[in-house]
């Protein structure tokens, strides 16, 4: 599911600095009483967020099956994923599918959200915006159970494809070596487009009309709108669009869990589903751990670029 | 303006195009499983004989009774306890601004980044030991811990918004600090806190992969959980699957029918806000 945010704070303040408002206010009392707000959230967090974050650290640093004794190998476990193309392979395919499930939807999201903004700013602009976001709320499993069902040998695609002269190219998309991964990308898009669009759309309607007036009065056409204001001036919302997007791509899951469970073979093996065979079907526990450490940092790598170009030009 | 014809009829066209794209496998799956139970019908094929009865069959067969009260205990523990104590944090970090309040929303906005699948494991062999595991808590309490980044992240951002001057008018008044977060604060924030309400019980509605593993009894999950148990029974009955499919996605969506604006809102807002 989207979990949304933007690292823009200037976190990096001192913290002495957040003092200054309580200069007037008995200060001792009221902070004690802000810490016990503070934390039931953060004891729930800390339990079964950071400390898990923590284990999983240290369990891939152990050789164990989940019941017996666990056993120090040292970065063996890194290692044998490093040495595996199986293993590995599961980041490729989600490097893969970030083109499917970010890439794309971002991209045809702008294009989208400025057309709806330029030229359909009535209905049939609202219901586009309704209707493309529909795929956004309903289950991820019920996604790929429907799609799953319309990639089939007898299902709508190869029946589309049929009816327009196609034939010949239709098959099991989804049990296919070379299409699975694209199949399954496909379906990321369906899902993300909507949401991107409409998180573009509300950053452009609150991007000042006269811009877009002033151009159109110097005759700007659709192309000169879209690269000299619409792209520019929506920098913050593209790299929230791109931060939500990349982590569902790399975390992908319920998708392929449902459609292809990783196969045909590994074709469609993704970090998510590696981690669930190793630990719960093949009991691996630190060689899981050592793929989940490898994914988080995965996403950290590529997130925080993005935050930081963000903050960069948007303060 | 100068909007030409051709770009006009052009981008309307598109629009079209991209809704029907969006539609057409919900078309597709609700003609599917109408078609005879157990028979392998084309993708785009309004049957002769509407077999409605599937909807009935998929709906006992997937014991969809007691997903519905499952789904629901699990959604009813989940969302009030969260609302509850991100607001309290919120409220602390964003408009108290109690000493280390930087430092906390920091290590907070850090867990937004963590992929679920990251942890999960480690979190399985936590409950074994608490002693949790195949429990309906077992789904409830990591969930609440989980949605901690962004609500409290959600809520500071209101929090954080909201002027000093009412609250020192209060305490001139002597409020203590709960009466300010209860009677001052709370009625403010109700906006921010329905639309979190919201995007959460649908969010713990879809949850799939912590329903997977840690409840090993579908009736114990959550409508996306047990919808995957049912995928595995029914794979070959393609009109059954679609029915069941059909019959689990329909709460989400009179949900986002009704509430849509909020769920758009919240999530967008979700996203830009700070």
């Amino acid at each position: 599911m989207v979990t949304a945010m933007t690292l823009s704070e200037p976190v990096s303040q001192p913290i002495a600095s957040s003092r200054k408002t309580l200069s007037s206010k008995p200060i001792s009392r009221e902070s004690v009483i802000g810490w016990l707000f503070v934390l039931p959230a953060l004891i729930m967090y800390a339990i079964f967020v950071l400390f898990p974050l923590l284990q999983s650290v240290r369990y891939s640093f152990f050789r164990w099956n989940g019941i017996g004794e666990m056993r120090w190998v040292g970065l063996d476990n890194y290692a044998t994923i490093l040495d595996d193309p199986n293993l590995l392979g599961t980041i490729y395919n989600a490097l893969i599918l970030v083109i499917f499930f970010s890439v794309i939807p971002v991209t045809l999201g702008l294009i989208v959200a400025s057309i709806i903004h330029r030229i359909a700013p009535g209905k049939l602009g609202a219901v586009a915006r309704t209707v493309l976001f529909l795929p956004q709320v309903i289950p991820l499993v019920a996604a790929g159970i429907i799609w799953g069902w319309l990639l089939a040998l007898t299902g709508l695609i190869n029946q589309l494809l049929d009816a327009v002269g196609l034939g010949a190219i239709t098959r099991a998309w989804l049990g296919d070596f070379d299409w699975a991964l694209p199949a399954v990308g496909f379906i990321g898009v369906w899902v993300l487009l909507g949401f991107c669009t409409v998180l573009l759309w509300t950053g452009m309607t609150k991007l000042d009309p006269a811009l877009f007036e002033s151009a159109r009065i110097d005759g700007a056409d659709w192309r000169t709108e879209f690269t000299r204001i619409t792209v520019p001036l929506l920098r913050q919302e593209i790299g929230v669009c791109l931060t939500v997007t990349i982590i569902a791509a790399l975390a992908a899951f319920d998708i392929v869990y449902v459609t292809t469970a990783g196969g045909p073979g590994n074709a469609t093996a993704v970090p998510g589903i590696q981690i669930y065979i190793l630990a719960f079907t093949q009991q691996r526990i630190g060689l899981a751990s050592a793929l989940s450490v490898m994914l988080m940092t995965l996403v950290l790598l590529i997130i925080l670029p993005i935050q930081f170009f963000n903050r960069d030009t948007s303060k | 303006m100068r909007i030409s014809q051709g770009e006009l009829w052009g981008g309307r066209a598109l629009l079209i195009v991209l809704m029907i794209i969006t539609i057409l496998p919900l078309i597709s799956i609700f003609m599917t499983a109408l078609h005879p139970s157990g028979s392998v019908p084309s993708g785009f094929d309004w049957p002769e004989n509407p077999q409605w009865g599937n909807f009935v069959e998929a709906f006992n067969v997937a014991n969809m009774v007691t997903l519905l009260q499952s789904s629901t205990f699990i959604v009813l523990a989940v969302v009030p306890v969260s609302l509850i104590i991100s607001t309290m944090a919120g409220f602390a970090i964003g408009h108290l601004r109690i000493p280390g309040s930087r430092l906390l929303l920091f290590l907070f906005v850090f867990g937004l980044t963590l992929p679920f699948t990251g942890i999960i494991v480690p979190i399985y062999y936590l409950e074994r030991d608490l002693g949790i595991y195949n429990t309906r808590l077992a789904i409830v309490l990591p969930l609440i811990g989980l949605y901690m980044p962004f609500a409290v992240y959600w809520m500071r951002a209101h929090f954080v918004n909201m002027p000093d001057d009412i609250s020192e008018a209060a305490r001139v008044d002597g409020a203590t600090v709960w009466d300010l977060f209860w009677h001052i604060h709370i009625p403010i924030a109700r906006p921010p806190i329905t639309s979190l309400g919201i995007l959460m019980a649908v969010w713990t509605w879809n949850q799939f992969l912590i329903a997977l593993v840690l409840v090993e009894d579908p009736s114990q999950r959550t409508m996306a959980g047990a919808l995957g148990a049912f995928q595995g029974h029914y794979a070959t009955n393609v009109p059954l699957l679609c029915a069941g499919t059909i019959l689990i996605l329909l709460p989400t969506l009179i949900i986002f029918v009704i509430f849509q604006r909020q769920i758009i809102t919240a999530l967008l807002q979700g996203s830009v806000k700070g």
